[in-house]
């Protein structure tokens, strides 16, 4: 079984994010950057189909020298490789799409994992578009998953609202993670030594005959609107709460 | 202002020490965080007050990598540089001054007198062992008349056939009844102070758990007595000869509290900064009074102060360089320095500050340990003292 893990490099969900100088990008200085949590998921999942099936895990991801530290985090997880496709263009969906679906041709696969979207742009466009570019069945938003190889088939369980609903297909194929498919392990110091001496192969993204200019660009970024200053009643409670009720009557209008 | 970062990380990292780390000892240093965030912090208070060290956590740090991590693979270690080791012990003492002593006995002292002055064959039978959690050291030097003053110790081993027999008592014995092996250090029938692996089940070894401490308390601490304990030949340390020995071993655990303590200041500042900010006294958060805000300025100026001591003391090491007094000012300072954040952090909590569902009194009271064992404050002194002057004091 030769899987690939498509991982994202985010900036952590506890960073604050702001606006960069020109408006259109977030102001990079300070971020320390994680991860995608729903490619981690991705990343376990992958392991452990490892560990029951053998074979090899291979971890793809795409963007600038940084993402060489995520790669390393996964190798360190127990992933075997990674390969690094480097640039310092902020690419679109399809690009990134474009620029993994090469990666996987060259490398050939029995499965691809990634995250149901990632957290910084929630585009959720990345699993479904490579599965297109491949021309493979996918499955999005998967709680679980199991694998027959004497029959090449899989099955898997969609979160649905309110509802799961079970599929089967045939793989190659695209597997998109939701919350709640695994525990995601955490590397160990050992693990964390021996993925020093892993391979990570760079791939330039010119090389992979990706076009580099994006289809679409991101104009302009804001900020949500400042919440507004809270309201805090004091004295007697029988003040405060006939305040309160007066406040969310004519106020807040939710009365 | 920094404002993409979080409050955390604007206080663990406000000199940007972070990105002098490699990504290997970020990595490092997250790991050992992420498992004493998840196992260790939700119960450090409960298991300090019970006076208990979780020996459950054994295997899972043996699994994580706490034990021997420094030395090489054929005997169970990583081959962690100093400055991966060092921030593992800033992460462990983060949870706990007590969790940190414990895997600092084994590791520092247990395990690296064996390494440094055993045969190989004590090396191959015990360190892999001990690096799996499976055989727990600890580490007798001090007795109960002989504290600062290790020379002065009593502890005597006499010859005897295909052997020695040790006599004596060792006091303050971190993770003593807990050990399976004890490298007891005696003074053999010339007078030499050598090292010795000690089983705990030998007849005449006894360890009794002192259990009035008011500090330290996550942490086993043992009383040794040694009545004609037989060690067999083959069980001392061939390498071990004079003081110099079990000194070379303190160095070793000092350099890991130089580290541990900047992870004990860090939690305290966390909880303190976290607290004024949320604490409502006359209509505002107390961070928005000028007293409070000084006191964190003067605790975050000991922490970074603390930081750049232990960082500059692990490239020292790392590049050949390192000396003991250099390991001492480090020791001595650092150990202070976390005392004094200790209680400014206690003292910005206010009556919150004296239980310890708050992590600071909890670390003032191990912090007076942490400034008084392994070489007190003023034995650092003297023996900095020592090396600038070239006159001993002692």
């Amino acid at each position: 079984m030769k899987i690939l893990v498509m991982v994202k490099q985010v900036p952590d969900t506890a960073t604050r994010i702001r606006v960069g100088g020109d408006g259109a990008s977030i102001a990079s200085d300070g971020i320390k950057w994680v991860i995608n949590p729903y490619d981690e998921f991705a990343i376990e999942e992958a392991l452990q189909i490892r560990e029951r099936l053998h074979g090899e895990v291979v971890v793809v991801s795409v963007g600038p020298q940084r993402v060489e530290e995520a790669i390393r985090q996964t190798l360190a997880m127990g992933v075997d490789r990674g390969v690094h496709v480097k640039t310092d263009v902020a690419l679109d969906s399809y690009q990134a799409a474009a620029a993994l679906a090469a990666v996987a041709r060259q490398e050939t696969f029995d499965l691809i994992l990634t995250g149901k979207q990632a957290v910084d742009d929630d585009a959720a466009q990345v699993g479904p578009l490579m599965s297109v570019l491949l021309e493979v069945p996918q499955v999005t938003v998967v709680l679980k998953l199991s694998i027959n190889p004497d029959t090449q088939r899989l099955i898997a369980e969609r979160e649905l609202e309110g509802a799961i609903e079970v599929v089967e297909l045939p793989y190659p194929a695209v597997i998109t993670a939701q919350r709640g498919l695994n525990e995601p392990r955490y590397p160990t110091l050992p693990n964390i030594m021996k993925a020093k001496k892993k391979e990570i192969r760079v791939e330039l993204l010119e090389s992979l005959g990706i076009d580099v200019v994006p289809k679409v660009r991101i104009t302009a970024l804001t900020e949500p609107p400042a919440r507004p200053v809270a309201k805090i009643l004091t004295g007697d409670p029988l003040e405060a709460a006939e305040q309160l009720v007066n406040l969310l009557h004519h106020e807040a209008k939710v009365l | 202002m920094d404002n993409n970062r979080t409050l955390g990380q604007r206080l663990d990292d406000f000199y940007g020490l972070e990105q002098q780390l490699s990504s290997e000892e970020t990595q490092i240093r997250d790991a050992v965080r992420r498992f004493v965030d998840a196992e260790v912090r939700p119960h450090a208070g409960e298991w300090w007050q019970a006076g208990t060290f979780p020996t459950d956590l054994i295997p899972k740090l043996a699994e994580l990598g706490v034990f021997g991590p420094t030395l090489p693979e054929q005997y169970g270690g990583l081959e962690l540089s100093p400055i991966a080791y060092g921030l593992m012990m800033q992460e462990l003492e983060r949870g706990d001054s007590g969790l940190r002593s414990f895997a600092s006995v084994q590791s520092g002292l247990a395990m690296y007198a064996i390494y440094r002055y055993g045969s190989e064959e004590q090396k191959t039978r015990y360190l892999p062992e001990m690096a799996r959690g499976h055989i727990i050291g600890c580490f007798g030097l001090t007795e109960p008349d002989a504290g600062s003053d290790p020379a002065a110790m009593r502890s005597v081993a006499k010859s005897v056939p295909g052997g020695v027999k040790i006599t004596g008592v060792k006091r303050w014995i971190t993770n003593g009844n807990l050990a399976k092996i004890a490298i007891v250090w005696a003074k053999d029938d010339t007078g030499t102070i050598r090292g010795y692996i000690v089983r705990t089940d030998a007849m005449g070894f006894a360890a009794k758990h002192i259990t009035t401490k008011a500090s330290m308390r996550m942490s086993v601490t043992s009383e040794l007595y040694l009545d004609e304990v037989f060690v067999p030949e083959d069980h001392i340390l061939p390498l071990s000869r004079g003081l110099g020995s079990p000194l070379g071993c303190l160095t070793q655990a000092r350099y890991g509290i130089a580290w541990g303590t900047v992870g004990a200041a860090l939690d305290c500042l966390n909880e303190a900064a976290l607290y004024a900010k949320s604490r409502i006294a006359f209509g505002k958060p107390i961070a928005a009074t000028q007293l409070i805000q000084e006191r964190l300025v003067d605790m975050l100026s000991l922490t970074v102060d603390m930081q750049l001591k232990a960082l500059q003391l692990g490239r020292l090491y790392e590049t050949g360089v390192m000396r003991y007094p250099h390991v001492s000012l480090a020791k001595r300072d650092n150990a202070r320095a976390a005392l004094v954040v200790a209680r400014m952090a206690r003292e910005i909590l206010g009556g919150n500050g004296i239980s310890v569902d708050y992590g600071p009194i909890r670390h003032m009271a191990n912090l007076e340990t942490v400034d008084t064992y392994e070489g007190t404050y003023e034995v650092h002194t003297l023996i900095v003292g020592r090396d600038l002057v070239e006159e001993n004091a002692f």
